[in-house]
Formats: structure tokens, C-alpha cells, sequence
């Protein structure tokens, strides 16, 4: 299985991204899916306008840490090629913050993948959020609740994708 | 008794909390945590109660820790405030 993360600040570009992956799939005939998510800065947070959001992360460990949950999505499913992108820096409201592309035989397996490898990406992937606000300020976003819980539902249940 | 010098990293909310991006200490060869916190308190002063939140994690040589730490010399300890990507 092909994978590739990388942490960055500049933009990418999902067309660029896509083409590259199904180049990159050996063999490229096994693919038969390719999901694709990208995760972009809201202007809104519980009602207040989002200034800008600064993304903080720690070189070396981001990158294990998002390594450590792709192989997790590696063991569970059948995957030909997993591509993530996280961008780090200041960014602003609708700019891309990730890109996370699946690449397998099957849909099921691609859906799922993607899925799982954002929801652990929102709970255990290795950066810190810094929001500015319109009344409140700066604060430190954290994963809520219903992150978690997502990620508690994919420890709980099999997606009917799950290898055998 | 044989010192050692480690790197201890702070990030996010810590950083701003304590006013540092990381600190040289010089510990106790095999410097526990409790160890390695008396040192930070006696540097930072007050604010060092931050690193003892619950949420608050530890990573040597950037993998988080679970057990005890028993640190070497040239460690880099991180303390990591909880953490969101995506």
C-alpha cells in the first residue's frame, strides 16, 4: 500500500492530488475507488465570527502521529493508497486545511477508510488549533465530544467493509 | 550525583502558560517525572501547576509515554495540551 503524508503550509490542489495518486496506484487496474475529502475553516464558531485560525503542530511527532492512525485504517481495510495533507500556519476562514484521498478496490472500503482516517485525525493526529474570535479572542480549540464519539464508534462496530 | 541535560518542550496553551517554548534542565541521570517537575517548578515558579493537568500529556523523544519516564541524556520531553487536527 502506497502512502503519503505530508504537513505543509502552502495550499494544495485536489485536482493535482488526485492525478498523482492514480498515477502513483501499482497495479493501477486493482483500483476501482477513490475517495477524496477535503476539510476547509468555517467563518462561524458557537455563533461567533472566526478571525483566523492558526494551526500549530510538533515536526516529527504530526507526522508519526498521522502515520500511526493511517496504518490503523491499513490493518482494518483494503486499501491500495492513502494520501493525507495537513496544512499548518495562519489560515483563514474558507481556506483548505486537509485533504485525505483513499484510493482501493472498492467503494466501501474507500468510504470507510476516508471516514475513519478524518475522525482520528480530529482526536489523535498531533496539532493544536489556535481560533481567533470575534468577542471572545483567541482561544484553543478541542475535540468535542461528538469527535470522540465518532472515534469511540469505529472501536465498537464493524463498517460490513472490515477485512476478515 | 551525575546530572544530565535534557530539552523539555512546551506547546499551545502551555507555551503561552509558562511564557517558554522549551527549557535546558539539567536532571538526575534516569530523572523520573515527579523528578523532572520539582526541577520545572524551581524554573517556571507557579505557572509549572499547568503541566500537571490531567489532560496534559508527555512525549520523550516524541513518542507519548504511559509509563514512568526514566530519562537519558539529550531526552526531549514535550508536554502536550490535548490536541485536534482535521
Amino acid at each position: 500500500m502506497g502512502t503519503q503524508i505530508r504537513v505543509q503550509t502552502e495550499d494544495f490542489d485536489l485536482a493535482r492530488e488526485y492525478q498523482a495518486q492514480r498515477e502513483r496506484l501499482e497495479p493501477a487496474g486493482a483500483c476501482g475507488a477513490i475517495a477524496c475529502f477535503a476539510g476547509l475553516v468555517r467563518d462561524q464558531y458557537q455563533g461567533e465570527a472566526v478571525g483566523e485560525l492558526f494551526l500549530e503542530h510538533y515536526p516529527g511527532m504530526t507526522e508519526a502521529s498521522i502515520e500511526a492512525l493511517v496504518a490503523k485504517a491499513a490493518a482494518r481495510w483494503e486499501l491500495l493508497d492513502v494520501l493525507v495533507i495537513h496544512r499548518v500556519g495562519a489560515l483563514l476562514p474558507t481556506d483548505q486545511i486537509v485533504l485525505v484521498s483513499v484510493a482501493s478496490p472498492h467503494r466501501a472500503e474507500a468510504f470507510a477508510a476516508c471516514e475513519f482516517v478524518m475522525d482520528y485525525l480530529k482526536t489523535d493526529a498531533v496539532f493544536w488549533k489556535r481560533e481567533v474570535l470575534g468577542e471572545r479572542g483567541a482561544h484553543w480549540v478541542e475535540s468535542t465530544a461528538a469527535d470522540r464519539a465518532r472515534v469511540a464508534g469505529w472501536q465498537t462496530q464493524g463498517s460490513g467493509a472490515d477485512k476478515q | 550525583m551525575a546530572t544530565i541535560a535534557v530539552q523539555v518542550r512546551f506547546f499551545a496553551s502551555l507555551r503561552e502558560a509558562l511564557g517558554h517554548e522549551s527549557l535546558q534542565c539539567q536532571v538526575p541521570n534516569g530523572c523520573s517525572l515527579a523528578q523532572l517537575l520539582r526541577e520545572l517548578d524551581r524554573q517556571l515558579g507557579e505557572a509549572s501547576t499547568a503541566l500537571r493537568a490531567e489532560n496534559v500529556r508527555v512525549a520523550v523523544n516524541q513518542s507519548l509515554v504511559s509509563t514512568e519516564l526514566a530519562l537519558n541524556a539529550g531526552d526531549e520531553v514535550a508536554f502536550l495540551p490535548p490536541v485536534t487536527g482535521g
